[in-house]
């Protein structure tokens, strides 16, 4: 008996020793891949970042203590696409999440052809960001022949408005094309969070009298937290870091560029190595303090988990 | 009495009702229109793209548009005689490659983490996510440096790296959910019958974990298909992918729509393929296998 249990692979406590480092061996190689390639760079970035270091000016190398950081939180570019990291963050987040539950909510009754509308859904996200990002600016947001002012010349005659969408409103536009983008993202995980709704209670519920508003507040909500949650923390993690809209859409202009711009115009375009460091550096500090709240969100779900 | 006799007769149809309540009378009815009303608005700057492609220049730039435009593969034929080739088959390979390098080394990760865990095993999964929250455009320029000083630059294994580096956090988190699905009674007995590691691997949790395999391949077949940012940065004329070929594309002057349409809808194709022909893979990936 003990040789059976010693024997077992099941999810006992580890042993000691040799066998630590049975267990250890198959992580390993995916552990120091990621450390190597991802957590590497980053400590480059920070030593880059105390470094004078222009690619234009190769033999003015040398120490910069912290100038790179008071250029680069001294430089109003840089402050306003902080802003704009976190407006369009949020708005696209936001927006998508609240689209996405009522979208999910709407799906999640029986009606003819469930299949091809919860299909139709999907599309947007299976689109390549680029080429979402070019569909909207040239066959949609396109002054003299988009989609959106033909219809309005269609619907209204040759005397209709055209507007300049992207330079009229180029937050919006940028948001509005994310949107598009991320709300079949959070229809998918809200609608598998509403299908795994446990339907006693709810039929409960209802033949005790609760109003259908009731029962959404007090009992669907409740239990699609986790999910609204998952959803956020995964957009935050891929909007934060969008670069294809904003560089293909505004390039960056009028207001739009967030940080992953701006880092990757220092970087490409003044060939500032230093400042382009420092301005990452204060990203991934600011990250950071953001993950750190996430990091909560995604505890509770393991938690959950582990109690299974 | 009445009371008590009908809240049981609204009750009955509940059973037969999973998945989602069925749509009564008008007002499920309305519900099911709007839904579909929904649905066509989403799909259609999809449907927009394909059908803009499928047009002469000309009738693409005409506003209000003209629907009755007869159809044509003009744009397609122009996109293929820019040589786009080289550039789809860079994108294959990276995400091709780097998809199957993350699924090899994120099962041997799950595996580590959810059947035979090591200590602590819980801190090691939240390392792999703090990585992904970390913005990979602040590693961009010592990865730029790096590539440069070695002689990576502008060379496809380079993205092969970087895109399994990428992904593999995301799949770490996947493979471990889906790993702790595989009932233990089962490792057991593999274990008892004296099975190596790799054995068991092959035989035994393979197919047990394959339909999150598959989940977790469609995720990062995707998001490395997708990858811009780096691709601009690090690849050029020869190891260029298909988005950044994509944004090079566009600079040409005249009329264009229809030709880079016709691009976007056939860059999209491979990813559009494997989404639909696997949504229910995808709901299980993207919520990094916590929704079953």
């Amino acid at each position: 008996m003990a040789t059976v249990s010693l024997a077992a692979p099941g999810r006992a406590r580890p042993r000691r020793g040799a066998g630590r480092w049975a267990r250890r061996g198959p992580l390993l190689p995916a552990l120091l891949f990621t450390i190597v390639v991802t957590q590497l760079p980053f400590a480059a970035t920070l030593v880059i970042s105390f470094l004078n270091w222009n690619a234009l000016y190769p033999n003015d190398r040398g120490f910069a203590a912290f100038g790179n950081y008071a250029s680069v939180l001294s430089d109003p570019q840089l402050r306003s696409s902080i802003l704009t990291t976190v407006i369009l963050t949020v708005s696209v987040v936001l927006v998508s999440l609240v689209l996405g539950l009522a979208i999910a909510l709407l799906l999640d009754r029986r009606f003819h052809g469930r299949a091809i509308v919860r299909t139709m859904l999907i599309a947007p996200f299976l689109v390549v960001p680029v080429a979402a990002a070019l569909l909207w600016k040239h066959a949609l947001y396109n002054p003299e022949y988009g989609l959106f002012n033909g219809m309005l010349s269609a619907v209204f005659g040759h005397g209709a408005a055209q507007p300049d969408w992207i330079s009229d409103a180029p937050m919006f536009s940028v948001v509005s094309s994310l949107v598009w983008q991320w709300t079949p993202f959070m229809m998918l995980i809200l609608l598998a969070g509403l299908q795994s709704r446990s339907p006693e209670i709810i039929e409960a519920a209802r033949v005790d009298g609760a109003s259908a508003f009731a029962v959404f507040r007090h009992i669907t909500l409740p239990h699609l937290r986790q999910y609204l949650e998952l959803g956020a923390l995964l957009g935050c993690i891929y909007i934060v870091q969008n670069f294809d809209a904003v560089f293909t859409i505004t390039a960056g202009g009028l207001g739009t560029a967030n940080l992953p711009y701006t880092i990757y115009q220092t970087f490409y375009q003044a060939h500032d190595y230093g400042r382009a460091s420092a301005a990452g550096v204060i990203v991934v500090i600011g990250s950071m303090i953001v993950a750190t709240f996430a990091l909560r969100v995604v505890s509770s779900l393991l938690k959950q988990e582990a109690n299974r | 009495m009445t009371q008590t006799l009908s809240a049981p007769a609204d009750a009955a149809p509940a059973v037969p009702r999973r998945p989602g309540r069925a749509t009564k009378g008008r007002g499920g009815a309305i519900l099911g229109v709007v839904a579909w009303i929904v649905g066509i608005a989403f799909f259609f700057p999809v449907a927009w793209m394909v059908f803009t492609s499928l047009h002469s220049e000309q009738a693409a730039a005409t506003n209000p548009p003209d629907v009755t435009a007869p159809l044509t593969g003009a744009g397609y034929r122009e996109f293929f005689s820019t040589n786009p080739w080289p550039y789809l088959i860079n994108s294959a390979t990276a995400s091709v490659v780097s998809t199957v390098l993350v699924v090899v080394l994120a099962m041997l990760a799950g595996y580590a983490l959810a059947i035979r865990p090591v200590r602590k095993w819980s801190d090691v999964l939240f390392f792999f996510l703090t990585t992904k929250m970390l913005p990979a455009v602040a590693g961009l320029l010592p990865v730029y440096l790096i590539a440069q000083k070695i002689g990576m630059l502008d060379n496809i294994w380079l993205m092969v790296i970087l895109y399994t580096a990428m992904n593999l956090p995301i799949a770490v988190w996947m493979m471990h959910s889906f790993l702790a699905e595989v009932p233990v009674a089962i490792l057991e007995a593999a274990a008892l019958d004296g099975a190596r590691l790799p054995t068991v691997m092959r035989r035994v949790i393979l197919p047990i974990a394959s339909p999150g395999i598959a989940a977790t391949a469609l995720i990062c077949f995707i998001f490395a298909w997708n990858e811009m940012l780096f691709a601009r940065v690090l690849t050029g004329v020869v190891a260029g992918t298909a988005p950044v070929f994509l944004t090079s594309f566009v600079t040409t002057q005249g009329l264009f729509l229809a030709k880079v349409c016709a691009a976007a809808t056939a860059i999209s194709i491979p990813v559009l393929v494997a989404g639909f022909a696997a949504q229910n893979k995808l709901v299980q990936g993207l919520s990094l296998g916590a929704v079953k």
